[in-house]
């Protein structure tokens, strides 16, 4: 199952709970300003560490462009939307809101 | 009747679909919007199951009376969702304790589960909506 976060961390908790209910392998993928989430050094950096352990994240390339985010946390890999339609032909999607 | 219904049905896809209640009942819409959506698709027959998990829980919470803010309550409602075969209510058990609240704090009967066994039952749907 995909899992979508499009919401800032630092204004919305679907970040810190969605974690919580990630299956192992589950891929997450960041997308808008969910994006904010994935730059480095930032205070979800270590939360993101923990999800990284088990399952694999991605974030929006042309989000991340727009937001001017150009470094992220290791292990993130940063997608086009061909990658993002990969993801969603590949998965039932579980969009969190 | 009864022969012409049973057809229809035989025809019918029934598709898994969980409703994610996340945000509290009367600040926004959220909630209200997502049960009416609910009780439309419990009426073509779906197989619902909805899911309490943050201030969504608060959707739940005995005692509410929304008469001061001239806001429809819609608690009760979700009591009444088994008069719709909607019997399949999940909370999140940490939601639930880092509101101080317990089961018994309910309008209604629920399933308390933790998030792991909620993410399990995500996976399992044909739809996962959240609200």
């Amino acid at each position: 199952m995909l899992h979508t976060i499009n919401k800032s961390p630092f204004g919305n908790s679907s970040f810190e709970t969605s974690a919580r209910f990630l299956q192992p392998g589950d891929p997450v993928l960041f997308i808008e300003d969910g994006v904010y989430a994935v730059q480095a050094n930032n205070k979800f950096s270590a939360a993101l560490n923990e999800i990284l352990k088990n399952n694999p994240v991605y974030a929006l390339g042309p989000d991340l462009n727009a937001r001017g985010i150009a470094e992220i946390t290791a292990g993130v890999k940063s997608i086009e939307y061909e990658g993002f339609v990969e993801l969603v032909e590949e998965h039932q999607v579980n969009s969190w809101l | 009747m009864e022969e012409i219904e049973s057809e229809s049905c035989d025809d019918e896809i029934v598709k898994k679909i969980m409703h994610v209640m996340r945000a509290a009942p009367h600040g926004t819409i959220y909630t209200y919007e997502g049960l009416e959506m609910i009780l439309i698709m419990a009426a073509y027959d779906q197989d619902i199951s909805v899911a309490f998990i943050d201030d969504g829980v608060y959707a739940l919470k005995k005692g509410q009376n929304t008469e001061g803010i001239e806001m429809k309550g819609f608690a009760k409602t979700f009591g009444a969702l088994d008069g719709y075969d909607v019997e399949k209510l999940y909370v999140d058990q940490i939601s639930l304790e880092e509101r101080g609240l317990t089961e018994d704090d309910l309008v209604v009967d629920v399933e308390i589960l933790s998030s792991a066994e909620i993410g399990k039952l995500m996976t399992e749907q044909d739809v996962v909506v959240h609200h």
